[in-house]
C-alpha cells in the first residue's frame, strides 16, 4: 500500500487532464466529421431531401463495417496511419487519432437517429417555402434536432471515455496507462480503485451536463 | 390565377399502383375563395401538394399566375414557391423558433434583407393579432394561435396563392370559425386567391365562392356554392350538404302511415329555398290558396355568401288533384321540390 501523497494526487490529476483532454477533442473531431456524414445518411435515404441510393447504401455499408471492428483491434490496425498523421504512436495526441477514427461511425449513426426524429411536416413547410437542402439542414433539421443531438455528444463521450481508457492500456496515456502501470502491474490496487472512482465521476458529470443543457432547451421550447 | 389541366398522379407503392389523382382539370380564378371538398383518401392532399409540387404529378400541367410549375427547373421552382403559400392541418412550426422567428423564417429562405424583413414580420403579426406572442414559442400557444402563425408565415413573401391543406381540421367549431374569418379578411384585402382543401362542409358554406366535390380521384362537382347546396349534382354532393344542413329525414318519418281518411293522401315533400325566396310566405300563402294541409316537420335556413338558404321538409295531406297543383305552384315559384314518398 502507498500513502495517497501529493505524488500520487499529481499524477493522478495530470492522467484525468490527459484522459478529458484526449476525450474533448476526439468528441469534437469525430462530430466535425460524424455530423455531416449523418446528415448525409439521412437526407440521402429514400424520399428525403437529398435523395441518393447509391451514396447512402455505400456509406451505410462503410459505416457499418466500421463499428463491427473491435476497438482493440482497430487501435491496432491504426497504428501506421497515427504515425503518419502525429508523428508517433504512443502518448496522449496520438490516442487521439484511432479514437476519433472509431467514434465517427458512431456519431454519424447517433446522428441519423436523431434527424430522423423529426416531423416530415416541418421539412415539407421548409420546401413549400422554397428552401433549399442546404437551408432545411441548417434551420430545420439540425436546430429542431438540437436536444436529442446534445444527448448524443454526451453518449459520445461517456463512450470515448471508455475507449481511451483502453488506448491508455496499448501506451495512450491518461487514466487508462495510471492504471495499468501503477494498479495492474505494480499491484498498487488503490491507484486501480481512484483511477476507478475518477472514471465514474466523469462519466456521471458528462451525463449530468448532457441532461442539464438538452433539459435547457426543451424547457425554453415549452 | 390556378389552371390545372388533365393532372393525374400515381404513387406506386410495392406491389401496387395508387391512382391518387384521375386526369383533374380545374380552375381557380384570381381573388377568389375556392373549396375542394372530398372524404378522406379522395386525393384532396395530393391535389394541393401537386400545385406546389411537394409531390410530382404523374402527367398533366399546373399553371399558376401563367407559370407552369411542373416545367421549372429546381432553382426556378424554389423561387416559384416562394410566392406559393402553404397552411397545415398540423401547423408545422418550428418548435427551435419563437413565433416571430417562425415567421422571419421564409423571408431567411428567401434572402430578405434583415431590416426589412423585422418590419415585414411586425406587419404580419399585426395582421394575425398576435404582435403580443413575438417571443413566445409554438409550445406555449393553443392551436388556433398556432394557425395564426402558420397563416402569418405563408404570407410573408407576398404569395400570389394561399394553399391550405385541412388548417382547420384539428381545431374546435369556434377557433375554426375564427380562422375561417381570417382567411376570408386576409383574401379581401390582399386580393390573396385562397385553394383550401377540407372535409368539412361548414368551412366551405363558411367561406368559399366556388366548390370542387372531389370524389375517388376524380372531380365530381364543380360550381358557385350556393348552386351546389341548392342544387347537388352527384351522391357525394348531397351526401356532404346533408352533413351540415341536417337534410337527413328520420326514418320514422318517411314510414309513418298516416291514418288518411276518404279521398285524402299524405305527400312528405322537401323545399328547399335559395336567396330571395326564402322570406316569401310560400307556405301559407299555398295552404291559403289550395285546399291542403301542411305539417312542417322540419326546417333549417342558413346563410351561404350573404344568401339565405334553407329547405322546409313539410307533409302535405290533401286530395290528390289539389296535392298536384298545390306542388305545381311552389314549382311555379321557383322552388326546388323533392317528393321524399309518393303513392
Ligand atoms: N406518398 C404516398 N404514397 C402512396 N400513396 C399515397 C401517398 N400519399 C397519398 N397516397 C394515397 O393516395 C390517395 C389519396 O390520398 P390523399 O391525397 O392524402 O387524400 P385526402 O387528402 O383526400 O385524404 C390515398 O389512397 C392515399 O393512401
Ligand atoms: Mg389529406
Amino acid at each position: 500500500m502507498i500513502e495517497p501523497n501529493t505524488w500520487f494526487v499529481d499524477k493522478l490529476l495530470l492522467a484525468t487532464w490527459e484522459t478529458l483532454y484526449m476525450v474533448l477533442i476526439s468528441t469534437f473531431f469525430s462530430y466535425l466529421f460524424g455530423l455531416p456524414l449523418g446528415v448525409i445518411l439521412v437526407t440521402t435515404s429514400d424520399g428525403h431531401i437529398l435523395e441518393n441510393r447509391g451514396v447512402n447504401r455505400v456509406l451505410g455499408a462503410v459505416v457499418n463495417a466500421t463499428r463491427s471492428i473491435p476497438f482493440i483491434i482497430f487501435l491496432i490496425l491504426l497504428i501506421p496511419l497515427t504515425r503518419l498523421i502525429v508523428g508517433t504512436s504512443i502518448g496522449t495526441v496520438a490516442s487521439i487519432v484511432p479514437l476519433t477514427l472509431a467514434a465517427i461511425p458512431f456519431v454519424a449513426r447517433l446522428v441519423e437517429t436523431s434527424l430522423k426524429e423529426i416531423d416530415w411536416g416541418l421539412i415539407e413547410a421548409a420546401l413549400s417555402m422554397g428552401a433549399s437542402a442546404w437551408q432545411v439542414i441548417c434551420k430545420v433539421l439540425i436546430p429542431e434536432a438540437k436536444p436529442s443531438l446534445i444527448l448524443g455528444v454526451a453518449i459520445t463521450a461517456i463512450s470515448l471515455v471508455g475507449y481511451s481508457a483502453m488506448a491508455g492500456i496499448v501506451g495512450g496515456g491518461g487514466l487508462g496507462t495510471l492504471a495499468y502501470y501503477y494498479g495492474y502491474q505494480r499491484y498498487e490496487t488503490p491507484v486501480m480503485w481512484a483511477t476507478v472512482i475518477v472514471l465514474i465521476i466523469l462519466v456521471q458529470g458528462i451525463q449530468m451536463l448532457g441532461d442539464t443543457l438538452a433539459a435547457k432547451v426543451i424547457n425554453k421550447r415549452r | 390565377m390556378i389552371v390545372i389541366k388533365n393532372l393525374t398522379k400515381i404513387y406506386t407503392a410495392p406491389g401496387q399502383e395508387i391512382r391518387a389523382l384521375d386526369n383533374v382539370s380545374l380552375s381557380v380564378e384570381r381573388g377568389e375563395i375556392f373549396g375542394i371538398i372530398g372524404l378522406s383518401g379522395a386525393g384532396k392532399s395530393t391535389l394541393v401538394r401537386c400545385i406546389n409540387m411537394l409531390e410530382k404529378p404523374t402527367s398533366g400541367q399546373i399553371i399558376v399566375d401563367g407559370q407552369d410549375v411542373t416545367a421549372l427547373s429546381s432553382r426556378e421552382l424554389r423561387s416559384a414557391r416562394q410566392k406559393i403559400g402553404m397552411i397545415f392541418q398540423h401547423f408545422n412550426l418550428l418548435s427551435s423558433r419563437t413565433v416571430f422567428d417562425n415567421v422571419m423564417f421564409p423571408l431567411e429562405i428567401a434572402g430578405v434583407p434583415r431590416r426589412e424583413a423585422v418590419r415585414r414580420v411586425q406587419e404580419l403579426l399585426e395582421l394575425v393579432g398576435l404582435a403580443d406572442k413575438a417571443k413566445a414559442y409554438p409550445g406555449q400557444l393553443s392551436g388556433g394561435q398556432k394557425q395564426r402563425v402558420g397563416i402569418a408565415r405563408a404570407l410573408a413573401n407576398g404569395p400570389k396563392v394561399l394553399l391550405s391543406d385541412e388548417a382547420t381540421s384539428a381545431l374546435d367549431p369556434q377557433t375554426t370559425r375564427s380562422i375561417l374569418g381570417l382567411l376570408k379578411d386576409i383574401n379581401r384585402r390582399l386580393n390573396l386567391t385562397i385553394l383550401l382543401i377540407t372535409h368539412d362542409m361548414s368551412v366551405i358554406k363558411e367561406i368559399c365562392d366556388r366548390v370542387a366535390v372531389i370524389d375517388n380521384s376524380r372531380i365530381v362537382e364543380v360550381g358557385d356554392v350556393l348552386e351546389v347546396f341548392s342544387n347537388p349534382r352527384t351522391p357525394t354532393s348531397r351526401n356532404f350538404i346533408n352533413t351540415v344542413m341536417n337534410r337527413d329525414i328520420p326514418e320514422e318519418l318517411l314510414h309513418r302511415s298516416r291514418p288518411v281518411e276518404g279521398n285524402t293522401t299524405a305527400r312528405l315533400i322537401r323545399v328547399t329555398f335559395v336567396g330571395e325566396s326564402a322570406g316569401e310566405p310560400v307556405i301559407s300563402s299555398m295552404v291559403q290558396r289550395y285546399d291542403v294541409k301542411a305539417n312542417i316537420l322540419y326546417g333549417n335556413i342558413d346563410r351561404i355568401k350573404g344568401k339565405p338558404f334553407g329547405n322546409l321538409t313539410l307533409e302535405l295531406l290533401g286530395e290528390p288533384a289539389l296535392l298536384e297543383e298545390a306542388l305545381n305552384y311552389l314549382r311555379g315559384l321557383n322552388l326546388e321540390i323533392e317528393v321524399l314518398n309518393g303513392d
